[in-house]
């Protein structure tokens, strides 16, 4: 027994020592491994941000603040005149319209899903939205320029035109002639390619609803309408705003479709049936043949809608926590 | 700020240099790629020398030869000679295209309508709107014109085609020249605009009472309604490869350095107004001379029996004389 527990003395300091040094350094291993990664992440968003900075600062110094509010886009001009004014009503206003239309039919059918859809419905329902979040962005764009743009000039567009003509502000939102391209058009696209993100989070919130909840508002007599209104809605708001931002991250971003459908056309118009322009439309349209202050420009614009999802983001944030904080939770 | 392009060009061309070592390696124009390409495939077969062309863009091709990455750059505008002399470039025209109106008028064929650079500018400056304008009445008294409101189509990327489309309307319209000016990108007044020149093909062929401007090969392809377009000696011309030729060779090729001649809007009875050459740019004395010579070799070849290849395409061949002048310029500026 003693020569046994000697070996035991000798054999286990040694033997834990070892075994765990081995497991120490698969541990450190892992450890820097995971850490590695997520450092590489931090480090390729600084190196964009700064390669975005250093190929942009030749404009920045050209031009400065005043390129944020200059209409004219004039690569040619000698000075070139360069100014992101247009491109970015075109990017904001877009978005804006998508949102506007997606939202709530987005929301709408996630909750006809969950709440109303008999079974046998539920599923071709489901992949008909899964499958429009796999259709690529330049199909959505010849879709639009072949199908889309022509049955818009020539139905709905003349039919608004129409009917808000004369009337103040509308009248200009509304005004005409009729145009296959237009803010609209691009914007409706989005609006379709932006809808499965917002409908699939919002299925996938809703589920996770307690159904004591929900039993318990129906027990007391309440409609389904006032059951996603007073229940469901609220207890699931933040992932709804989760879904509405990751849309509006890609609708402000879009840029194969939106080239196809806008019109490219830097002047800002009142009427969103002109046509316009978006940042990333712009870029990818001018980048190959431009160079010198123009190619800077367009990398300039580059930042700029980087920022200006940030913010987007940002702002829906800060929305988050003020909605969080008036719930009282 | 082209670090981004020069690297990926370059290490495009790299990889493929090391793949054919005996390659001659070109970048630039998209324009030419089609008939470069093919003269490339017909070259290897008959010498088994190989060529290899990237389609990068004019920009690419001028800033890839500037940076020798490349043994010859493709342009379709030309540089001036005093860039030239800075950067010790050799430049000449290798082949020709030609631009043309397009429109997409009921009842309209091709060819009928002509209109005049003044008009074809006011039409682009959105100065003339319908199409029952009398400035497009009194060019066309027979034609019959809708009273609709025209769509103006023109390119929304950067290219040859549009720097030399409004390099003409500049030539022809003082007010042209002073609003808008020339350029591969330029600050259109009006207009929607489409993605290279079957963008704006397909836009014309979707939309009624619409004007723009594509390669005579597109229009050709696409069977579009072109117009024909009153020349500099004030005769109405169609757009045909005889036409074309006239204005390459009415060009005055041999008093201008570097042949920088823009080929729209020259003097003759038969001239196409919007002819276009696309050019080559090489080293004059070149770190590796062999493969210059390599080059040389292949666009003598092109000259000689390229021609037809080139008109099955639509392109229109360098005229005889030029070509001439070419090999002269070679013999005299490329070092071998």
């Amino acid at each position: 027994m003693a020569v046994q527990s000697d070996i035991v003395d000798d054999a286990g300091p040694y033997d834990r020592a070892k075994a765990l040094s081995a497991f120490k350094l698969g541990d450190m291993t892992f450890y820097w491994i995971t850490r590695l990664s997520a450092i590489s992440v931090l480090l390729i968003l600084g190196g964009i941000i700064l390669s975005l900075i250093v190929g942009a600062f030749p404009a920045m110094k050209e031009y400065g603040l005043s390129f944020l509010w200059t209409q004219r886009w004039a690569p040619s001009a000698d000075p070139p005149v360069l100014g992101a004014l247009g491109p970015m009503y075109g990017t904001l206003v877009t978005s804006f319209i998508a949102m506007l239309i997606a939202i709530p039919v987005g929301l709408g059918i996630a909750i006809f899903l969950t709440e109303l859809c008999p079974q046998w419905l539920r599923r071709p329902i489901g992949m008909a939205v899964e499958l429009l979040a796999g259709i690529p962005s330049i199909i959505y764009g010849m879709w639009g320029f072949f199908v889309l743009g022509p049955f818009l000039a020539n139905t709905f567009q003349p039919f608004m035109i129409k009917l808000f003509d004369g009337v103040p502000v509308l009248g200009a939102i509304f005004a005409g002639p009729p145009s296959y391209l237009s803010l609209f058009n691009a914007a409706l696209i989005l609006a379709i390619m932006v809808l499965p993100f917002i409908t699939s989070i919002s299925v996938d919130v809703f589920k996770t609803v307690p159904p004591v909840l929900k039993e318990a508002a129906y027990g007391v007599g309440c409609t389904t309408w006032e059951v996603v209104r007073s229940v469901v809605i609220p207890y699931t708001r933040v992932g709804i705003i989760g879904g509405v931002m990751l849309a509006l991250g890609r609708a402000l971003g879009e840029t194969m479709a939106v080239t196809f459908i806008i019109g490219n056309s830097f002047r800002i118009s009142s009427s969103i049936f002109a046509p316009g322009t978006t940042i990333s439309a712009a870029i990818a349209s001018e980048f190959a043949e431009s160079d010198g202050l123009h190619q800077s420009g367009l990398i300039l614009l580059g930042l700029l809608l980087f920022v200006l999802t940030f913010f987007v983001l940002a702002g829906a944030r800060l929305m988050l926590l003020r909605l969080e904080k008036k719930a009282g939770k | 700020m082209n670090f981004i392009k020069t690297i990926v060009a370059a290490g495009l061309v790299a990889a493929s240099t090391s793949a054919f070592a005996a390659d001659i390696t070109g970048a630039g124009a998209t324009f030419p790629f089609p008939i470069y390409s093919k003269w490339a495939d017909a070259y290897k077969k008959e010498t088994g020398n190989g060529l290899n062309y990237q389609s990068i863009g004019s920009g690419g091709g001028i800033k890839q030869i500037q940076a020798k990455t490349v043994t010859f750059g493709a342009s379709d505008a030309p540089l001036k000679a005093e860039q030239l002399e800075k950067d010790g470039l050799a430049q000449w025209p290798m082949v020709m295209g030609a631009i043309v109106p397009v429109v997409n008028i009921e009842g309209v064929k091709p060819g009928e309508l002509v209109f005049d650079g003044e008009t074809l500018a006011s039409i682009y400056l959105g100065k003339i709107t319908k199409w029952d304008d009398a400035a497009i009445k009194k060019l066309n008294p027979n034609v019959k014109l809708p009273s609709d409101a025209i769509t103006v189509v023109r390119r929304s990327d950067g290219s040859g085609t549009t720097f030399n489309f409004t390099n003409y309307l500049s030539k022809a319209s003082a007010d042209w020249k002073s609003k808008v000016g020339e350029g591969t990108a330029v600050e259109w007044p009006v207009g929607v605009g489409a993605k290279g020149n079957e963008g704006v093909s397909g836009n014309i062929s979707q939309t009624k009472n619409s004007i723009g401007y594509v390669e005579y090969a597109y229009a050709k392809q696409n069977k579009l309604t072109y117009t024909g377009l009153v020349n500099k000696a004030g005769k109405p011309v169609q757009p045909t490869v005889e036409a074309f030729q006239a204005a390459a060779s009415n060009a005055d090729w041999a008093k201008a350095p570097g042949y920088y001649v823009i080929l729209t809007d020259q003097p003759g009875e038969k001239s196409w107004p919007i002819t276009a050459a696309t050019f080559i740019l090489m080293h004059k004395d070149a770190t590796d001379k062999a493969a210059s010579q390599e080059a040389i070799k292949f666009f003598r070849w092109a000259f000689k029996n390229g021609g037809k290849a080139a008109e099955e395409l639509d392109y229109i061949p360098m005229p005889d004389s030029v070509v001439q002048l070419i090999e002269k310029t070679w013999a005299a500026e490329i070092k071998s």
